[in-house]
């Protein structure tokens, strides 16, 4: 073959299978890695996935949250108006969680229904709702 | 009055941004002297009534002038004036105002130092820079009005700034930010220019790489004192997260990166004409792009978006134009030209072609993983995010590949290398920083590939690098001599380069050795973390200017002797009853002591959140290197004789 000729079909091949396999990867990696969002109500119903990583939200019920007395462990609940999630988790809570505010966690349903987080999202200031909170109330509010 | 006067000279600056696009471009299509030198002085004229129109702002900023509706929003009596003036661009509206001011600067720098270029290039460059400016000022009258009253009705108290906001990063990440973003404007206007008159060049690619070059310092410096902000203000020690926000400074960054590279082989060989120019439209698109998922409010919640879209339309309106019309224009007076020159496998050109692709590449995954929520909500496939790992699956082997290139592209000859010098010019670094990568981490408890990895490159990086200065310097008669024969812009690349290697080894080895406890501790308590001790000595009542605190005193020793005494507060501020977290931490070349204080707890005891980071400062000075070399490259004398 001409070698300019040659020379174009290997780049052309090149470009190919590199953007092919570049696509490839990036829908397999963006499968793998996006958490999808579950309102309460879908946790209870069973409509939300047992031990793989989720997000939920909604707004923590009232006087609902305890402490462990030796570490930082915490469970609090949280709702969508309608049907209530037990949360279960060990670390810092962010500065703006608080009974009555909205929160969105992310983590897994174990076996008996209590999402285990990893970590939690709350409002980061006054005014802001977590999109995802105002989308729960919402969907319960059907 | 103030508030009104600033808003009739937003006006007025608007209407002269409009002569200034549609005069020197007639003019220079029908070559009429007269209307092409117009340009010059009219973006003088436009700096001026937008210079005002800011001052007007700051002025009411200061003054307290709750009124104004923007003021009332961001600002409160209580606020220290130094964050009452950034406050000024602490929110949507004042934040538009400075990006208009900060183009008009472009523009004028642009008028002012380029008195050799021809007049024709000059008029348009500075009309497509007035059509930016327009579309800008619209927007800001038609939908964002920082000058807009709340009569008769006004408050008497502002509602304050974000706590977050109130710090000294924030005074001046933006400012530098924008002077990046906006700063992508020239290299644009120069190609939408380019594509007008019909022709590019070696020469223009001369003409436009310094104002890249300190467009792309000025983006550096921005997105790095970002992080940084990120790492001590927001209490987590993280310092990048992936959001949107930073994603969308990062593309332009990315883009630009491969445009200097590009345009160093348009301006040397001549070659890559079109790409050049892509690269360019590509750089500002993903600026505007930026701005529009900052602005419109899209990245909250699509539903925010749709429910008020006055805002996003406009922008969305005005980013296709923009990005369409000078794709557009690309497609027509596109370069038809085939390049005549030729380059082998192992050459500069080929090796630049691999980075531009590779950066292009990451861009393009990040642009995915950024918009792919929005796009699912938008089709109603659920509320979705996309965590860090999918980025970092892709971002750290890219880069790392990005960096294994970089030092051999700096070192090959254009056109061709002979293949034997050149493989008896790696053995010895590729030996060497293979001895120094597989034995660094000896020195910890824990082999970590992470941090083999990434001092690998980095040694393989500067190791190169170093041996190329030798080799520069010693074929003359004295090293003193040789190095200074050597020419600013190679200084300038391998400053950036070896930034880039500082770079890797802050991140590497923060991310292999960095340990973090979230604890429980009651003061008296001490915790031993890696041969520190971190003593929780008291926490006591703390009173700022605009808040109260809890400030805790948190004494650190090593081996007995004392190395920092920490003081975290927790805050809360008055006026909008706020909780804020503020972390101390004790900088040291080697390693970060980060404290941060969590939550009371019950009793006397508080979550209390310790790291220890090592090498974490490298990746800020990384940055600050990359940018002095930006500024060395763009000292070349060669960009000089033509200003």
């Amino acid at each position: 073959m001409h070698t300019l000729r040659r020379y174009r079909l290997t780049m052309v091949i090149f470009i190919v299978t590199t953007t092919s396999v570049a696509v490839g990867l990036m829908s397999y990696a963006l499968r793998e890695n996006i958490n999808l969002f579950y309102t309460p109500s879908s946790v209870i119903s069973g409509d939300a996935p047992v031990n793989v990583t989720i997000r939920i939200g909604g707004m923590v019920v009232k006087d609902s949250l305890t402490r462990s007395k030796q570490s930082l462990q915490s469970t609090f609940r949280v709702t969508d108006g309608k049907s209530e999630v037990d949360v279960y988790y060990d670390g810092i809570l962010p500065d703006m969680f608080s009974e009555g505010e909205g929160a969105v966690a992310t983590g897994e349903i174990n076996g008996d229904l209590v999402f285990i987080a990893s970590s939690i999202l709350a409002k980061h200031d006054e005014n802001y709702m977590p999109p995802e909170v105002t989308y729960a109330l919402d969907e319960a509010a059907k | 009055m103030v508030a009104e006067f600033g808003h009739f000279s937003l006006i007025i600056a608007l209407f002269i941004a409009l002569m200034q696009t549609v005069i020197p471009q007639i003019g220079a299509s029908i070559k009429n002297q007269l209307w092409m030198s117009c340009a010059r002085p009219l973006v003088l004229a436009q700096s001026l009534f937008i210079l005002l129109s800011f001052i007007c702002l700051v002025f009411l900023f200061i003054n307290d002038d709750f009124s104004v509706r923007y003021v009332a929003e961001n600002s409160n009596t209580l606020l220290p004036d130094r964050y009452k003036i950034s406050a000024v661009w602490g929110a949507h509206e004042g934040s538009l105002l400075l990006w208009v001011l900060i183009l008009a600067f472009w523009s004028l720098a642009v008028s002012m130092f380029s008195s050799k270029l021809p007049i024709q290039l000059v008029a348009r460059v500075l009309a497509v820079l007035g059509f930016i400016s327009v579309g800008f000022y619209l927007f800001m009258l038609f939908t964002s009005n920082p000058f807009d009253r709340s009569l008769p009705y006004f408050l008497t108290e502002g509602a304050d700034l974000n706590p977050l906001l109130q710090d000294v990063g924030l005074i001046f990440h933006p400012p530098i930010l924008y002077m990046g973003y906006v700063g992508l404007s020239v290299a644009f206007a120069f190609s939408v220019a380019a594509l007008l008159n019909g022709s590019i060049d070696s020469a223009w690619a001369r003409w436009v790489k310094p104002w890249t070059l300190i467009a792309w310092m000025f983006l550096t410096l921005g997105i790095s004192l970002g992080s940084w902000w990120a790492y001590y203000e927001l209490g987590w020690g993280g310092w990048w997260f992936w959001d949107p926000v930073e994603n969308a400074s990062l593309m332009p960054w990315l883009v630009c990166t491969a445009l200097i590279h590009s345009l160093s082989v348009t301006e040397k060989r001549g070659a890559f004409a079109s790409w050049t120019l892509l690269l360019a439209i590509m750089a500002f698109s993903l600026s505007l792009l930026g701005t529009f998922l900052v602005r419109s409010g899209v990245l909250t919640s699509v539903h925010a978006f749709a429910t008020d879209p006055t805002r996003g339309i406009f922008i969305l309106i005005f980013l296709i134009v923009v990005i369409g019309g000078s794709l557009l224009l690309f497609a027509f007076r596109g370069p038809t030209k085939k390049s005549s020159s030729k380059f082998s496998s192992l050459s500069k050109e080929l090796f630049i072609l691999a980075n531009n692709l590779i950066l292009i590449i990451i861009t393009a995954v990040i642009l995915l993983g950024t918009l792919y929520p929005l796009i699912a909500d938008v089709l109603g496939w659920g509320k979705i995010s996309v965590g860090p790992p999918y980025f970092n699956l892709f971002f750290v082997p890219l880069t790392l590949l990005l960096g294994l290139l970089m030092p051999v592209a700096s070192i090959l000859r254009w056109k061709k290398t002979p293949r034997l010098n050149i493989l008896k010019y790696f053995n010895g670094p590729l030996i060497l920083s293979v001895i120094i990568g597989g034995s660094f981490p000896l020195m910890y408890e824990s082999y970590e590939p992470i941090a083999v990895v990434s001092i690998f490159i980095s040694s393989w990086i500067i190791l190169i690098t170093l041996r190329d200065i030798g080799h520069k310097s010693s074929t003359k008669v004295s090293i003193l001599d040789g190095l200074k024969r050597i020419k600013i812009s190679y200084w300038g690349m391998v400053t950036a380069h070896i930034g880039v290697a500082i770079c890797i080894i802050g991140v590497g080895l923060t991310t292999a050795y960095s340990i973090q406890r979230d604890v429980r501790m009651l003061p008296g308590e001490t915790i031993s973390l890696a041969n520190y001790q971190f003593e929780f000595v008291t926490i006591e009542p703390y009173e700022g200017p605009n808040y109260i605190a809890d400030q805790a005193t948190v004494l650190v020793t090593k081996k007995n002797s004392t190395i920092a005494l920490l003081k975290p507060q927790k805050r809360r501020y008055f006026s909008s009853g706020q909780t804020m977290t503020e972390a101390s931490i004790d900088s040291s070349i080697f390693r970060d002591l980060y404290i941060a204080l969590g939550e009371p707890l019950q009793g006397d005891a508080w979550a209390i959140r310790i790291y220890i980071k090592p090498f974490v400062m490298w990746i800020w000075i990384g940055a600050l290197f990359i940018a002095m070399g930006a500024v060395l490259a763009s000292l070349d004398g060669r960009f000089k004789k033509i200003q």
